[in-house]
């Protein structure tokens, strides 16, 4: 027997993987196409309906007037505008100090487990269904004050802000450089005053951001308002008044019966989301650009 | 963590220690009220239904009567309508959510990548009111003349599909509902996926991989992340009351239908809580919120350790919601 020939090497041939695997290896892909085109498509008619509905009632006295009663035409939603510019204001009256001071605590003393049971606890706030904290409200305000008012909406919006601010708040301030704090430092400045005149100005930009994004999202909230601030037919100013706001108004002019209330609920929306998204779309951007964010 | 602070040089800033610990206290004692709200929440619900609880007991949350002429309280339509409005809204947005993160995060090229998440982002911060007025004025016509014919009629012999297209109900709370949390399942999915690591793609597609199968390898490394993720919009689906109260018709009864109206907890607090009358119907509403409160606290608590657990402590992720 002659000793084996050792044959030519044989190339080794890539073989692609079999079709079925190759068949499978697309129907998953497109699938993965397919469902971002759908997440994407209910934005895409969401705002097409805004803008359809609401673009046609809206004008100037929309902005300028005062409700007007069923039937006649005509009529804005001026004391909803400027009551939830106030129910917001109320809120962040609240929430921003003390969410900063948090937000501050967190990322420079905050160690240990009794920091990390603050974040929890934050998180844990943000993920509280908003009506409860509606309830909530309406028994620690509403209740002793024997009435709705525009405080009790205030304090539920300024519950629902404060984890928000706690977090960001906490992110943004320590991305300020370890060398911001040793040249201050250094320079012979307390602690105390490091954070406050060097630290927390530098990260302010941040701050703000993030402060008036939770303001943003406060702003459209209408579960909580429902049994605090209520909602007001009138123009009024009063905080210990019913105060009208413009998700409760959409709300209330959605269920109504009558078509011209209906195209109103429309337009309130277009403006509620334009206040809205717009500030939050600057503000994503403007977040994206701070220095040392990634 | 928080941020690591160079040893005080010894001898000096004794003169400033007293304002250093006043300047802390102040600091503690806001993040302390972070506590003191949370036990607001807490002691505020548990007192204002003490006397629904009082009443009746265990069976508040096993009985279907809702009778406020005779006052007698029943939550179980409401607790079965959240549970089925919010099963339904994952059936539908698990998948898609899925499917679009790994598109996101995987297939796309970068900039789509962050732009498509951009737009999803945005999903987010549109309020709900808006998601309900569209769900009412936009989706309930649809489905009223559209799509809950066809279902009745080639599907109208299993109990979920049976009765009259009524438009508002259980299914299109479902459908606006899932809309909701899309973005909170995308995004972090999405982020979840960006940090795994690279080596793995690479060793599954050295391996002949194809690249569904690598991106399968992704998955299951990224399991307990999209699972806190899905958790945390299941969380959010729970307690979601505007959206819903507009479109799910607030009958307080349970259907096995899909197309009937229904109610949720959020929904009949936000219907009846300024009509309530009466300290025992108030007090039963307040136990809903409770409640409420405590089913969302457990998936919320449970998400978040998943997430934080899976994401290393990443940023972002906690501060998505």
């Amino acid at each position: 027997m002659s000793p084996a020939q050792p044959s030519a090497p044989q190339r080794l041939q890539p073989r692609g993987p079999s079709w079925n695997r190759r068949a499978w290896n697309a129907g998953v892909l497109s699938a993965c196409w397919l469902a971002a085109a759908t997440v994407v498509l209910p934005l895409a008619l969401i705002v097409w309906h805004l803008l359809a509905k609401g673009l046609p009632a809206m004008n100037l006295a929309f902005f300028l007037h005062m409700p007007k009663p069923v039937g006649e035409p005509g009529g804005g939603m001026a004391n909803a505008i400027v009551g939830t510019l106030i129910l917001v204001a109320l809120g962040a009256a609240i929430a921003v100090p003390i969410g900063v001071g948090a937000g501050v605590w967190l990322s420079e003393y905050g160690r240990g487990r009794f920091a990390s049971m603050v974040r929890y606890t934050a998180d844990v706030l943000a993920g509280v269904p908003s009506i409860v904290v509606g309830v909530v409200a309406y028994g620690l305000v509403v209740v002793p004050m024997g009435r709705f008012s525009a405080l009790a909406g205030g304090v539920a919006l300024g519950i629902l802000m404060l984890p928000t601010i706690v977090r960001s708040t906490e992110e943004v301030v320590r991305l300020v450089p370890r060398s911001y704090r040793e040249a201050a430092l250094a320079l012979g400045a307390p602690r105390w005053r490091t954070i406050q005149q060097v630290v927390i100005p530098a990260a302010s930009a941040g701050i703000v951001t993030a402060t008036m994004l939770a303001l943003a999202r406060a702003a459209g909230e209408t579960a909580p308002l429902l049994f605090t601030a209520l909602g007001n037919r009138f123009w009024s100013l009063q905080l210990d008044q019913p105060m009208a706001s413009l998700p409760v108004f959409i709300f209330d002019y959605a269920r109504a019966p009558y078509e011209d209330w209906n195209r109103q609920a429309w337009t309130g929306a277009l403006v509620l989301i334009m206040l809205v998204t717009l500030l939050s779309a600057v503000l994503r951007i403007t977040l994206r650009r701070l220095p040392g964010r990634s | 963590m928080g941020t690591p602070w160079p040893a005080r040089p010894p001898g000096r800033a004794r003169r400033w220690a007293f304002a250093d610990e006043a300047y802390r206290g102040l600091l503690t004692a806001s993040a302390l009220f972070v506590f003191v709200i949370a036990a607001l929440i807490v002691y505020e619900s548990a007192r204002g239904s003490g006397l629904s609880v009082r009443t009746f007991g265990w069976s508040f949350l096993t009985s279907t009567e809702w009778d406020p002429v005779a006052g007698r309280f029943g939550a179980l339509p409401y607790l079965y309508g959240t549970l089925v409005s919010s099963g339904l809204a994952m059936l539908l947005s698990v998948p898609l959510g899925l499917g679009a993160a790994v598109f996101l995060a995987e297939l796309a090229p970068q900039r789509v990548g962050d732009a498509v998440a951009f737009v999803v982002e945005l999903l987010a911060s549109i309020p709900s009111i808006v998601y309900g007025i569209w769900g009412l004025f936009v989706l309930a016509p649809f489905l009223r003349t559209a799509l809950e014919p066809w279902l009745i009629r080639h599907l109208g012999f299993l109990p979920l599909f049976e009765g009259f297209p009524f438009g508002i109900g259980m299914l299109n709370a479902g459908i606006v509902l899932a809309v909701m949390v899309l973005p909170t399942i995308v995004s972090l999915s999405r982020e979840i996926l960006l940090s795994t690591p690279r080596t793995l793609r690479e060793a599954a597609l050295a391996l002949g991989s194809t690249r569904s199968e690598a991106i399968g390898v992704v998955l299951d490394a990224a399991r307990p992340g999209i699972l806190g993720a899905v958790i945390l919009g299941l969380g959010r689906a729970l307690g979601e009351t505007m959206a819903v109260t507009m479109v799910i018709g607030n009958a307080s009864r349970i259907s096995a239908s899909l197309l009937a109206p229904g109610a949720t907890m959020a929904s009949v607090i936000a219907n009846e809580f300024t009509e309530a009358t009466g300290d025992l119907y108030l007090s039963a509403l307040i136990e809903i919120a409770l409640v409420l409160f405590v089913l969302t606290l457990l998936v919320n608590a449970v998400a978040r350790l998943l997430v934080h657990w899976a994401a290393g402590g990443r940023r972002d992720v906690a501060g998505t919601a």
